[in-house]
């Protein structure tokens, strides 16, 4: 068991360091940021000083070092827009995709799981039919399509909540309806499948021939062991967060780590871009490699030797 | 469809049944979406009402034609720059469905090709491409779009090699693992033992064995590849305008939701429909060519 975990911190630091490569060289390539920031109208002096300032014109490879060694003590750069450390802006960030990502995410355990198991304890009933088709429409409407019909009805017409922004939990609601359905669907999804699996096993007949009352079969021994595909897929979807966050905070001009991203691409501000795009692998990565472990203790039955 | 389904059942050796009895099978109105989706992207041309970039501003901001004010040359209405919504929808058909099916035709051959490899030869060759996956599979999808796409320039092609660069490893992982169980077989052991070459051994024998797993993967990322295409689209990094396609339509009206609700509505919903019917076909496909692959 040690020894797994250690081989797997190992291969979690080779994939942060080839991300870090990959993220680096790509956004070098997007372009020289002086061509931006100067525009057509700039003097050779103000172009060879902020290359020097930024580093610009050392070889590649060492402005990689340079950015590894820095990057290793909490130094990723200054954003060119604003002349502040990447990371502060994005830890500014945090709080507001963080509030957005419990929230999503608490709707979705909190809707989905039950969702999932009554739809496997009664399958093929109506019931059912009305879970697969929410968790169906989930994983087929784009969410920015989602978004706008939400904002048009709920907002303009009916004037129920505010549009956009973030100002107490009233603006809240819609983002995380958009967010949220997503999620609603694939832990649906899976728990119902997780579930049927577990229902047809021996142990579950046992419990019922032994008299156990059915929802303690149910909630408690069937539930319990269907918890593993779950809690995995709940982390690959706190992983990829970032990829709902871009579309859902766009719309909804909520200020967090996705609204961040897409400003600083259009911009090419490449700090800001490698520490957003470096933080979403680091979690993603992270959180694999914790569900890996917490496997161990949900189901004693995996040994990895 | 009648094709996917005829070598299925040799494969499996289902009981004998003919294959439109299988096609009976298959969920009927996913299929007639399909259908419908799948003609307007081949013969649109042929019977779009209207060029999908030709507009009169004279006419702008028609409601479709059962509302008040609609007409019926423009069943579906008209957007901000009056060109003719089912025009603009039955192109925009043709470019989300070129784009997915070419990416993902890309990224299924180039996965499949490393997963093979990976599977096959083991040791170092497979370290690498595994560790090659992780990274991969690590990467936030839209942001890597998105700087990929600042690289590239927008484009439809660059859509496709980003679509596919973000896919690939989906295929490598899951074709790795099959070859790894496939490879012991007797028959591969077999082939070794009368000295077929290696390039043998995993064309011949091994790939059509997992084809499958292969088939049905695909099928089932098709869904969302055409979202991640209309997402693209949508924040302006995909098929450039006036290029019609489904996402970038729907960004295009959704200042005028409240004046013209149709102009994002309906290419949302031909989003919604052709993703949803082609989950469904892939469920189906799933369970009957591979039910072992119910988790994804």
């Amino acid at each position: 068991m040690r020894r797994h975990i250690l081989m797997r911190f190992l291969q979690a630091v080779v994939s942060l360091l080839a991300l870090s490569v990959i993220v680096f060289f790509l956004v070098r390539l997007t372009g020289d940021p002086r061509d931006i920031l100067l525009g057509d109208d700039y003097t050779q002096v103000q172009w060879d000083a902020l290359g020097e300032l930024w580093g610009l014109d050392e070889p590649v490879p060492v402005q990689y070092g340079v950015f590894l060694k820095n990057s290793l003590t909490g130094n990723l750069g200054n954003s060119i827009f604003y002349n502040e450390p990447a990371l502060d802006m994005l830890v500014r960030r945090i709080p507001a995709t963080l509030q957005l990502t419990a929230s999503a995410l608490s709707m979705g355990v909190l809707v989905a799981v039950p969702m999932g198991v009554i739809s496997a304890v009664k399958r093929n009933t109506w019931v059912d039919n009305i879970g697969k088709s929410i968790a169906m429409l989930g994983q087929s409407m784009p969410a920015f399509w989602l978004g706008i019909i939400l904002i048009w009805v709920f907002a303009v017409t009916l004037d129920l909540v505010p549009t956009s922004g973030r100002d107490g939990l009233i603006h809240l609601l819609l983002p995380t309806v958009t967010l949220g359905w997503f999620v609603v669907a694939g832990i649906m999804r899976i728990t119902r499948s997780a579930m049927l699996d577990v229902l047809d096993s021996e142990f579950i007949k046992l419990a019922r021939v032994k008299g156990v009352p059915e929802p303690a079969v149910i909630w408690n021994h069937a539930l319990r062991n269907a918890a593993i595909p779950v809690v995995t897929f709940v982390g690959i979807i706190l992983g990829n967060f970032l990829t709902g966050f871009v579309v859902v905070e766009t719309i909804f001009a909520w200020p967090g780590i996705g609204l961040l991203a897409i400003n600083a691409i259009q911009r090419n501000d490449f700090a800001v871009v490698q520490t957003v795009v470096l933080f979403g692998g680091v979690v993603f990565i992270t959180l694999n490699f914790l569900v890996d472990i917490l496997y161990g203790f949900l189901d004693p039955r995996i040994r990895f030797d | 469809m009648s094709d996917s389904t005829t070598p299925a059942s040799q494969v499996l050796r289902l009981p004998p049944i003919r294959w439109w009895r299988g096609m009976r099978q298959l969920p009927l109105i996913p299929g007639a979406v399909l259908a419908v989706v799948v003609i307007s992207a081949i013969f649109g041309p042929l019977f779009a009402p209207e060029a999908p970039t030709f507009g009169k501003l004279s006419s702008a901001f028609i409601p479709p034609a059962w509302a008040e004010g609609g007409s019926a040359a423009h069943l579906l209405g008209t957007d901000s720059l009056g060109r003719d919504l089912l025009s603009r929808l039955i192109y925009g058909a043709r470019i989300s469905l070129m784009v997915s099916f070419v990416a993902i035709f890309m990224a299924g051959t180039i996965g499949t090709a490393l997963g093979l490899i990976a599977g096959y030869f083991g040791r170092g060759v497979d370290a690498v491409i595994s560790r090659m996956v992780d990274v991969a599979l690590a990467l936030p999808t839209i942001l890597m779009a998105l700087v990929l796409v600042s690289v590239l320039r927008p484009g439809v092609g660059t859509v496709i090699i980003v679509i596919g660069s973000l896919t690939w490893a989906n295929y490598t992982r899951q074709v790795r693992g099959e070859v790894l169980t496939v490879k012991e077989r007797d028959y591969v052991v077999l082939a070794r033992s009368i000295g077929s070459s290696d390039f043998r051994i995993m064309f011949r024998h091994i790939l059509p064995n997992v084809f499958n797993t292969i088939i049905v993967l695909a099928t089932l990322q098709v869904g969302a590849v055409i979202l991640l295409e209309a997402t693209l689209s949508f924040l302006g990094l995909g098929v450039p305008p006036p290029e019609p396609s489904w996402g970038q339509m729907v960004a295009e009206g959704r200042n005028y939701i409240v004046v013209a609700w149709w102009i994002s509505v309906f290419p949302g919903m031909a989003i919604m429909l052709t993703v949803l019917s082609m989950n469904l076909a892939g469920d189906w496909l799933r369970d009957r060519l591979d039910p072992r692959l119910r988790q994804m």
